[in-house]
């Protein structure tokens, strides 16, 4: 199943302001948990359709539900998220609902797409902050790239 | 106080190598200590090495899981998560063992990301044993070549969020992941499985997982809604996924 563009943008919205949310859930005195938090996750399994409280559902108790969260004072301005299940299982998720207006905000809705760059790089000219390999072992670590970076760091 | 370049901080345990690097003014080297004490305390709780882990002692049957510590029982529930989502593919259980060093080291880093992240941290760098959770940006995550040392074969870049980029892979030490289904290493496999996802506990059970499917893991892959995945073949050719 290959997501299409448009939801693709979408779920990535909605996992940028889940983040936010999460960080915002465990506070104390947050907003109630809506079903946001939980859209991205579609391997969860999901406590969604009965654990969303004060959402609001539509379509058949067994097959396809669609369900809204609350919409969530966020420091970046109100967020709101529906999801799509069908069972037990997420199949789709969409910001009704996301901050707009300054410039910050803006950054955050449109999140964190990652990009991927495919080039074989010298690890000194790639510039990188970090780096990700098949799992090293104390003794691998010595003659690692990332013993090198730390090295570097000092 | 952590100024640009931030705050660094490299911790031996679990066996391997943890870099931690935080950027932002109100972060200081207690949450560093405090991220440092969090790793040492899981090694010390789910280490298969040490015989009075509580990890040993469920394996030896001394400690039912549901007298565990609420973190063993998160990584129990944790381990059936991910051997449900990938179909069987990444197991606890394997020959009849019970052994989540295969998720456990992903799910700390996760954790103390996320603690530091709390402890008023813009940006985190999480690198443990190579597998990584960042937090904020601008990150670049250099993919290890597995056939050219001392290259990168791919460079994943974050802005913002939370972001985790997890590589399985024989280069370097030897083929520790089977086919859970033959016990042997998988066959057609692959150099190197990135997987980068929001979280390192998936990213880094499913990068597993689909290293061990051999060449049903693009396909798998594929099916992951969100998941974004680079590969180096044996022959080192390339291939990607993208959501």
């Amino acid at each position: 199943m290959r997501a299409h563009p448009i939801r693709r943008t979408v779920l990535t919205c909605v996992a940028t302001v889940s983040v936010t949310t999460l960080a915002l859930a465990l506070k104390p005195h947050s907003q109630p948990v809506t079903a946001g938090p939980q859209a991205p996750r579609s391997s969860q399994s999901p406590s969604v359709p009965g654990g969303t409280g004060s959402g609001t559902g539509s379509g058949s108790a067994t097959g396809q539900r669609t369900l809204t969260g609350e919409t969530v004072q966020t420091r970046y301005g109100p967020v709101q998220v529906e999801i799509t299940v069908d069972g037990a299982k997420i199949t789709a998720a969409r910001a009704v609902k996301t901050p707009s207006g300054d410039r910050r905000s803006q950054d955050i809705a449109s999140s964190s797409v990652p990009t991927l760059v495919q080039e074989t790089l010298d690890a000194q000219s790639a510039r990188i902050d970090t780096v990700s390999g098949a799992t090293f072992t104390s003794e691998g670590y010595m003659t690692s790239l990332q013993s090198a970076l730390d090295q570097a760091r000092g | 106080m952590g100024d640009a370049a931030g705050l660094h901080r490299v911790v031996h345990t679990m066996g391997t190598v943890f870099s931690i690097t935080v950027r932002g003014a109100d972060v200081g080297p207690r949450a560093l200590d405090e991220a440092e004490a969090w790793l040492r305390h899981v090694d010390a709780v789910f280490s298969t090495y040490r015989e009075d882990s509580a990890v040993s002692r469920i394996a030896r049957g001394e400690l039912a899981p549901q007298d565990c510590a609420p973190e063993v029982r998160e990584v129990l529930r944790l381990c059936e998560r991910a051997r449900e989502h990938t179909g069987g593919w990444f197991t606890a259980g394997h020959s009849g063992g019970f052994d989540p060093s295969g998720l456990v080291k992903g799910w700390a880093v996760e954790r103390a990301a996320e603690a530091l992240l709390s402890a008023g941290a813009t940006g985190v760098c999480l690198n443990g044993g190579g597998d990584v959770q960042l937090h904020g940006g601008p990150w670049r995550v250099g993919v290890a070549h597995p056939l050219r040392p001392g290259q990168v074969a791919a460079v994943v870049e974050s802005r913002q969020g939370a972001l985790a980029v997890a590589t399985s892979g024989p280069a370097e030490r030897g083929c520790h992941i089977v086919d859970p289904h033959t016990g042997q290493a998988p066959v057609g496999g692959l150099a190197s499985l990135t997987v980068v996802h929001e979280g390192l506990t998936d990213a880094d059970t499913w990068a597993t997982a689909a290293y061990a499917m051999g060449p049903g893991a693009r396909a798998w892959l594929e099916a992951q809604p969100g998941v974004t995945a680079f590969a180096v073949t044996a022959d080192g050719e390339t291939w990607s996924v993208t959501p």
